[in-house]
């Protein structure tokens, strides 16, 4: 019987769509722990940098590094991460709007825009605007390596070294829990005051060889931690939204299919009487 | 014996934690061992060996690629890098990320021709949408 043969082949379809949807939501959903491990164990790396730096520039007053200070660049310097795959929900349009925001703002105080991107979506949407993309780096996979982003931020931090950049920002979103992912923009350089750090007892260190050296290395070390704990919130967020927008689409791709399997079960019950009555219609003629 | 506390992390993990009676290392002025009530200190590393001698008398090697130690009256900690490090090798790295953007900017056509396809698809795919919706509609 070729009765809504359409609406047969529509539902076989969609059911195939959705088990795509589901396999995608299942492996998301077993990726966001590794990919939270992953950021914890990160962290006391970065924590006991910004404390050594706490007390270095506590103990070398007279030397200050130049991330430290103001430059007077004629260009603000943007680092931003994004997935590289698509299929995660709003999350990368959201954080590029978010950044395109906080750029009209420096574009009205005159200022240039340069931008590096880490991840394809970021790549991709920014090279054709105004801002100069300056480089980029992409498909850093599931277990991202701090080595791969060495590139992308020293352009960057030799930029503002150079003069050319007035600030430099990192644009990523913040991974709070599952169900929500914050598009946020930080400030790397120059490195905001923080206060938290205090010291008690206030020795000095022996530096070997100069305290300078020790703290130029400390400071590169420390904006790339921070920019590598960017990359991995923004993985963690990258799996959430994915799952969250997989089941979304699961879900409906069984509403779909409960729709179609009732308008095809309709026009079946009616083919089916219409012959019944034809038949009767038939039989009674005779 | 005395013991000092003694951390090793580096930006993808932690390494090591734990009490330890002497840390060696290489430092970038030459082997250094540190023993608990070590005066204050911070050096570079060289690649190589970080060693810890524990209470019971053994010994845990780790292998950094470079980076920081820092002494503290009560603690050590290893900053240890991920991977070889020097200027040159950074210097390379940045050119490639640069060149990568470069590459990227070039072929702009190929990728935009893809984007537009790909808009274009999802605008075909929503007007679809809303002529099924309308005919279910009418249907009702």
């Amino acid at each position: 019987m070729a009765v809504g043969s359409e609406i047969v082949t529509k539902i076989k379809s969609v059911k195939s769509t959705r088990k795509v949807t589901t396999a995608l939501e299942m492996v998301s959903a077993s990726k966001i722990k590794k990919a939270q491990d992953q950021m914890n164990a990160s962290r006391p790396y970065t924590q006991k940098i910004r404390q050594m730096i706490g007390h270095l520039a506590k103990a070398t007053p007279e030397y200050k590094h130049p991330f430290m200070h103001d430059q007077d660049g004629a260009n603000v310097g943007y680092i931003i991460i994004s997935t590289d795959r698509g299929l995660c929900g709003g999350l990368n349009s959201g954080l590029f709007k978010n950044a395109v925001i906080h750029m009209r703002d420096w574009e009205s105080q005159g200022k240039g825009i340069d931008v590096v991107t880490i991840g394809n979506k970021a790549a991709t949407t920014f090279k054709s605007t105004n801002v100069n993309l300056k480089a980029n780096i992409s498909a850093l996979g599931d277990t991202p390596e701090l080595a791969k982003l060495i590139g992308v931020v020293k352009v960057m931090l030799d930029a503002y070294v150079n003069g050319e950049l007035s600030h430099l920002y990192l644009v990523y979103n913040d991974f709070i829990n599952t169900m929500t992912q914050k598009p946020t923009v930080d400030q790397l350089l120059p490195l905001p005051e923080t206060d938290e750090e205090e010291i008690a007892d206030n020795w000095d260190y022996l530096y070997e060889p100069e305290a300078k050296d020790v703290l130029d290395q400390l400071m590169n070390r420390y904006i790339e931690s921070l920019v590598y704990q960017g990359v991995l919130e923004n993985l963690a967020s990258e799996h959430a939204s994915r799952m969250v927008a997989m089941k979304s689409a699961s879900d409906n791709a069984s509403d779909l299919i409960k729709d179609l399997q009732l308008i095809y079960n309709k026009a079946r019950q009616a083919a089916i009487t219409q012959e019944i009555s034809e038949i009767v219609g038939g039989a009674a003629a005779v | 014996m005395s013991t000092i506390k003694c951390d090793i992390v580096s930006a993808e993990k932690a390494i090591y934690s734990g009490e330890v009676t002497m840390v060696v290392a290489s430092g970038v002025a030459g082997e250094l061992g540190i023993a608990p009530r070590h005066a204050p200190l911070i050096t570079q590393l060289k690649p190589g060996q970080v060693r810890v001698h524990l209470e019971d008398g053994t010994e845990e090697d780790f292998y950094v690629s470079g980076g920081i130690l820092e002494v503290q009256p009560y603690l050590v900690s290893v900053l240890a890098d991920t991977a070889l490090r020097a200027d040159d090798i950074d210097e390379a790295a940045a050119l490639k990320a640069k060149e990568e953007a470069e590459a990227l900017l070039k072929d702009k056509t190929k990728k935009q021709d893809l984007a537009k396809v790909q808009a274009e698809l999802a605008k075909a795919v929503a007007q679809i949408q809303a002529i099924t919706r309308l005919k279910k509609n009418l249907k009702r």
